[in-house]
């Protein structure tokens, strides 16, 4: 008896040494990093440094067709590297991809382990806390896909009786649920599962990001998005580490004077029309940094 | 069947890349993990308090945590904190090795605790010393009783190496998702023979090591 209760002593405060070790490596970070916004200290590097190494370093995804993805010969192509591939040429310096993930984007940033971050990054207010946003180069909303003998131009087209399909989690799901509380929704875990159903007649139409419905009714016959464009209209930007306003202001001026040969144009011609068509051309692409 | 692909421009050559630059990162770390692995488990086994509650700390601490967590402390978490600006490589070694010494250090705590205390008192009595205990007559005792188990870690380090594609490491496994991602089109059904390749890969590489360790098994048998 003697032993268990030594042993559970010993056990809890095993866990309480590690759990100090947590919270103690937690706190010890927070206190250097506002002592690093005190003495505002950089971790980024400006425009003139990046230059003067003749390097940058761009996150992009490595696995995001059409925006970022790497061909057969192990060439970064895309949308973002479009772009990227653009503001090495006209900075004159070398570009060293670095493959990011969707849930490391920001610390990159935050570390400056990348100068500039090109990943289909959507602009939002709490990433904005963390990270600056140049001018966008493309426009994301949602969309809404339906069959094409009942096509669904307007959500007060939708009756009682219809479902609408989405897949949870999505920005979709949390939309309509608060925009449209009458409309029945019908949720699904993966993309697959919702594909499957929608073709098997499960609801009227079917709720996601515009590119996702756009590029669906473009691989699959007998769909339409008849509402391409619905719901707050988000915009894609590069990102730069939080206060590297030299690079920033770079990176904006090149967005506009881009803006003035029709560079994103002849971007999504060269990148995207495989994937979305002509007709979503003026839908998806910002130029020059001015949202319409 | 998806495997086309595989023969399109350099994808095969990019497949090896990044099997190398997983074995690479997994390989360093065993033979970390292995070193440091012996002299912590030891450690756990001394009777001195301050140093089992630090060691069983430790321990527990890289068991709780997830090596994907490990991942980001290292690499973003030290960068943030001090300042410290680590290659990914370094630090998933790093990580890598942190976890793989913790889990052997338990092995070989495991395996020494096993050994009878009259194996200890014999030897005493033959006149060896401590150290020479150890040496002679522990080490290969627990050597041959570590080592299904020991096989089982390291192979399990080595697949767990496909979680540094989230430090920007573009490892096999990254490699397959990229091929499989830019070919969505043109062949759909790409990723069954991509992951079946991986597999074949991840295979070739283990099987020896499970092949070594029952020969070495066989081999110390008596």
């Amino acid at each position: 008896m003697n032993k268990i209760v030594r042993r559970f002593i010993a056990g809890t405060l095993t866990l309480g040494l590690a759990a100090l070790s947590i919270t103690g490596c937690g706190s010890a970070k927070n206190g250097t990093e506002s002592a690093q916004a005190g003495e505002s200290k950089k971790v980024y590097r400006t425009l003139d440094e990046i230059k003067e190494s003749g390097t940058i370093n761009i996150g992009v995804f490595s696995d995001k067709n059409p925006f970022g993805y790497v061909d057969e010969n192990g060439e970064y192509q895309g949308y973002d590297v479009y772009l990227a591939e653009r503001l090495g040429k006209d900075l004159g310096v070398e570009i060293n991809y670095v493959s990011t993930e969707a849930a490391s984007r920001v610390e990159y940033l935050e570390t400056g382990k990348v100068d500039i971050v090109l990943a289909n990054f959507t602009v939002t207010e709490e990433r904005a806390e963390k990270v600056d946003f140049a001018l966008p180069y493309m426009n994301v909303a949602l969309g809404v896909v339906s069959h094409d003998d009942n096509v669904i131009e307007d959500l007060s087209q939708i009756t009682a009786d219809d479902q609408v399909i989405v897949i949870s989690g999505t920005t979709a799901e949390t939309y309509l649920e608060k925009e449209y509380p009458d409309i029945k929704l019908q949720k699904f875990d993966t993309y697959a599962t919702a594909k499957t159903a929608f073709e098997n007649g499960t609801g009227v139409a079917w709720a996601n990001d515009n590119t996702e419905v756009i590029a669906y009714a473009k691989e699959n016959a007998g769909y339409v998005v008849g509402i391409p464009s619905l719901g707050s209209q988000d915009t894609i930007a590069p990102a730069v580490s939080k206060g590297n306003s030299s690079l920033l202001d770079w990176i904006n001026g090149e967005i506009e004077s881009l803006g003035k040969e029709n560079f994103f144009h002849a971007d999504y011609e060269a990148t995207l029309i495989d994937t979305y068509g002509a007709d979503y051309e003026e839908t998806l692409v910002v130029e020059g940094g001015k949202v319409e | 069947m998806g495997f086309e692909v595989l023969f399109k421009g350099n994808n095969l050559i990019r497949l090896f890349e990044g099997l190398l630059a997983a074995l690479r990162i997994s390989f360093i770390s065993v033979i970390i993990s292995i070193f440091c692995g012996l002299i912590v488990g030891t450690l756990m086994t001394q009777e001195n308090r301050v140093i089992r509650v630090i060691t069983r700390g430790y321990l527990e601490f890289i068991r709780i945590m997830p090596q994907m967590v490990l991942l980001f402390i290292v690499y973003f978490g030290t960068t943030k904190a001090l300042g410290i600006n680590m290659s990914a490589e370094t630090s998933s070694i790093i990580v890598f090795s942190l976890w793989g010494t913790a889990e052997m250090a338990d092995l070989v705590r495991g395996a020494l605790t096993s050994i009878p205390a009259i194996q200890y008192e014999s030897s005493y009595s033959l006149g060896l010393t401590s150290a020479q205990t150890y040496v002679y007559v522990i080490i290969p005792q627990i050597i041959r009783r570590m080592l299904p188990l020991s096989i089982n870690l390291i192979t399990r380090m080595i697949k767990t190496t496909s979680l540094v594609m989230m430090i920007g490491i573009v490892e096999v496994l990254k490699v397959g998702q990229q091929i499989i991602e830019a070919n969505r089109k043109s062949s759909p059904n790409a990723a069954f023979g991509v992951f079946a390749t991986i597999f074949f890969l991840y295979f070739i590489v283990c099987w020896p090591i499970s092949l070594l360790s029952k020969y070495l098994e066989k081999k110390w048998e008596n």
